[in-house]
């Protein structure tokens, strides 16, 4: 472990803190006025309904929990393959993913229809059920990040280390899998029903988990008055672009299948060409302001060690990765279910008919108020505890280790 | 349901078992009076659990519905006070039963259909729920428990139906024989209280002529032969969930 060279301090007190903690602190009130209003009134003063039944507080709280297990890599890139440079950043990326992970969870647990019965879904479990399994991965990734964290900072169980590191490591795999399956295993929605939806997952939280990664680790810095180096960043930054080339193939892969498996072709055109909102998010979100514009940030030559630049690409990764996670939830649902394969079919309860859903003030404070937990986590995290080193200049991260 | 409710049905079936009639088989044509004649939905006794010696289902003929089936989803919504509820927009308000309008692309030919919780042997919304709120019942019913459901409508997408709806609002003025509750999910249970009752379900007895209901697992029931005699076709066959609504005329 290189920590040894490396020194690890708390931030420092600052106006600065308490000034974001207080911005953060608005969007939680506001995200807890979200749930008590949506508590007390019921679901119908939100946009979803029975026809759309998941909506942007699920959008929220997967791309939380999908970021989480792939804030995690950079330290598992360390422990795991003995990368020394990624190894004082371990810390770093264990809270991280701690902290996302917790504010996934709390925008799920409070969208259900019961968030009093929790105790009912921590004690009750049907095991058929990859959404009860999932309970138990998410709990277990608590637990092994925590251990990690653990085996990082305490020298008494450093032998236990790289022990740790493996095994939150394979675990966030299986984690990953298991929301992706979420939708595999919904036989009936043809846009979900595909093996390639664990592996795109696992894959799509490697992108989004550094990208968020990049930037907390950026601002952190900077806002600390930390040193911060390119060989860092660089690495960094050639990481999330093999990241985002593995979505875009998985992805590719995904569409084209697609729209050759006569039960999928219907749904496919959907998203792909006719979808309206669906067919932009798509195409212009996740392809090109999502996919493509990262890259470009990362590989434009004149734009090498420009920090902006990979500031912007982590950024676009982000909203491109919400911009899929939008269009794999709500427009995979705004296609209707297929009761007769070969027939048109109507009804007066929306059969046949694309279903609309027009997100609510309430979902998206719930939402950002997920978002801001999770940033409130890590800001008092490295504050109180030891988790950021002293510097990561480029002598201190010595490009000459492997 | 709750614990209360299982023993309710526990005690219910000891009546049953005690009043079970032999079954007779019937001409299809008079099935379903027949059938409701011979009791095939026996009165149940107390203090027995249900068991699988039964799996309740039904053939609905789709040619002789002259209204498509609408009759039927009155009845439901009637029995147990679902669809109107005043907040939730008509997206959002609860659907137990509809009527579908079904147009062949090729030939045109057009038919209408009810559409409700099929009671599929192997249920998706059973598979996928967490907490075991959403279950079948040895006798094939499959329903939630409005106890344990913690609303995460995770059933509701795994439906292939849209059989289930989430209850968007908080609810007045319920059918003491149907508890419904804000934030939780709910289909057609098959009007259990009646089964259990001895009595067929609200659908089923508004339209006597078209809908046979009975014992799936007894092959002289009734609705056993009706389907030996004119079949009974599943919606989504493909998904091999071998629902307990079956119809014929699809
Ligand atoms: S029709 Fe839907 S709700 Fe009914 S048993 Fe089948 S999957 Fe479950
Ligand atoms: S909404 Fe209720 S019944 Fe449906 S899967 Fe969730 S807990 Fe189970």
């Amino acid at each position: 472990m290189a920590s040894q060279a490396i020194i690890f301090r708390e931030t420092n007190d600052s106006k600065g803190f308490y000034i974001l903690l207080a911005l953060l602190g608005a969007l939680l009130a506001l995200g807890a006025l979200a749930f008590f209003t949506a508590e007390h009134h019921g679901h119908h003063i939100t946009g979803m309904n029975n026809q759309v039944v998941w909506g942007l507080p699920h959008v929220f709280a997967i791309f939380l929990i999908v970021a989480a297990s792939g804030a995690l890599n950079v330290g598992s890139i360390g422990t795991v393959f003995g990368k020394k440079l990624y190894q004082p950043m371990g810390r770093l990326s264990a809270l991280l993913a701690i902290s996302l992970l917790v504010g996934g969870l709390i925008v799920l647990v409070l969208d259900l229809g019961h968030p009093d019965r929790l105790i009912v879904a921590m004690t009750t479990y049907n095991f058929k059920s990859i959404f009860a399994w999932n309970i138990i991965l998410y709990n277990g990734f608590l637990a092994l990040s925590a251990v990690y964290i653990w085996t990082m900072m305490d020298r008494k169980v450093k032998k236990f280390y790289k022990l740790a590191g493996v095994a939150a490591f394979t675990w966030r795999l299986i984690l990953t899998a298991g929301t992706g399956s979420i939708f595999g295993f919904l036989v009936a929605r043809d846009f979900y029903n595909s093996a390639v939806m664990a592996p795109l997952f696992i894959v799509m939280s490697f992108a989004l988990g550094l990208s968020v990664f990049i930037l907390v680790l950026h601002f952190a810095y900077a806002w600390t008055g930390r040193q911060l180096g390119d060989v860092v960043m660089n690495r960094l930054r050639y990481l999330l672009a093999v990241f985002i080339g593995g979505v875009l193939l998985l992805e590719g892969a995904r569409h084209f299948t697609g729209l050759y498996i006569a039960q999928k072709a219907g749904v496919e055109h959907f998203i792909l060409f006719e979808g309206g909102l669906y067919t932009q998010l798509f195409w212009v979100g996740q392809i090109m302001l999502g996919s493509l514009l990262p890259l470009s940030l990362i590989f434009c030559r004149k734009l090498t060690n420009n920090r902006i630049a990979l500031l912007l690409a982590a950024l676009f990764t982000i909203l491109g990765g919400f911009a899929q996670l939008y269009v794999i939830l709500i427009g995979g649902q705004a296609y209707p279910l297929t009761l007769f394969p070969d027939a048109d079919v109507s009804s007066d309860y929306f059969d046949g008919v694309l279903n609309t859903y027009v997100p609510s003030i309430w979902e998206l404070m719930l939402g950002m108020g997920g978002v801001a937990l999770t940033l409130v986590m890590v800001t008092i995290g490295v504050k109180v505890l030891r988790f950021l080193p002293d510097s990561l200049s480029d002598a201190v991260a010595d490009p000459h280790s492997k | 349901m709750s614990q209360n409710r299982v023993d309710e049905y526990r005690r219910n079936f000891i009546t049953a078992l005690g009043g079970a009639a032999a079954v007779v088989a019937v001409a299809p044509t008079l099935l379903l009076r027949e059938a409701h004649a011979a009791g095939e939905v026996a009165a149940k006794p107390a203090d027995q659990a249900v068991t699988n010696a039964k799996r309740w289902g039904m053939l609905i003929d789709v040619t002789k519905l002259t209204d498509g089936g609408a009759g039927m989803v009155a009845a439901c919504k009637k029995e147990h006070g679902w669809g109107d509820e005043a907040h939730s927009s008509p997206e959002q308000q609860a659907h137990w039963a509809r009527v579908v309008k079904v147009t062949d692309k090729l030939t045109h030919n057009s038919f209408s259909l009810p559409v409700m919780c099929q009671h599929c042997e192997n249920p998706p919304c059973v598979d996928v729920c967490p907490t075991g709120a959403s279950m079948k019942r040895a006798d094939g019913i499959v329903q939630v428990n409005k106890h344990t459901c913690i609303g995460c409508r995770y059933c509701m997408m795994a439906c292939p139906y849209k059989a289930r709806s989430f209850v968007h609002e908080a609810l007045q003025d319920q059918k003491p024989h149907s508890p419904r509750g804000m934030g939780t999910v709910e289909s057609c249970n098959m009007c259990v209280h009646r089964i259990d009752n001895g009595q067929l379900p609200a659908c089923v007895e508004a339209a006597p002529d078209a809908v046979v209901f009975g014992d799936l697992n007894d092959p002289n029931s009734a609705v056993s032969q009706a389907m030996k005699t004119i079949g009974g076709k599943q919606i989504r066959a493909d998904l091999e969930l071998n629902t307990g609504v079956r119809y014929h005329g699809i």
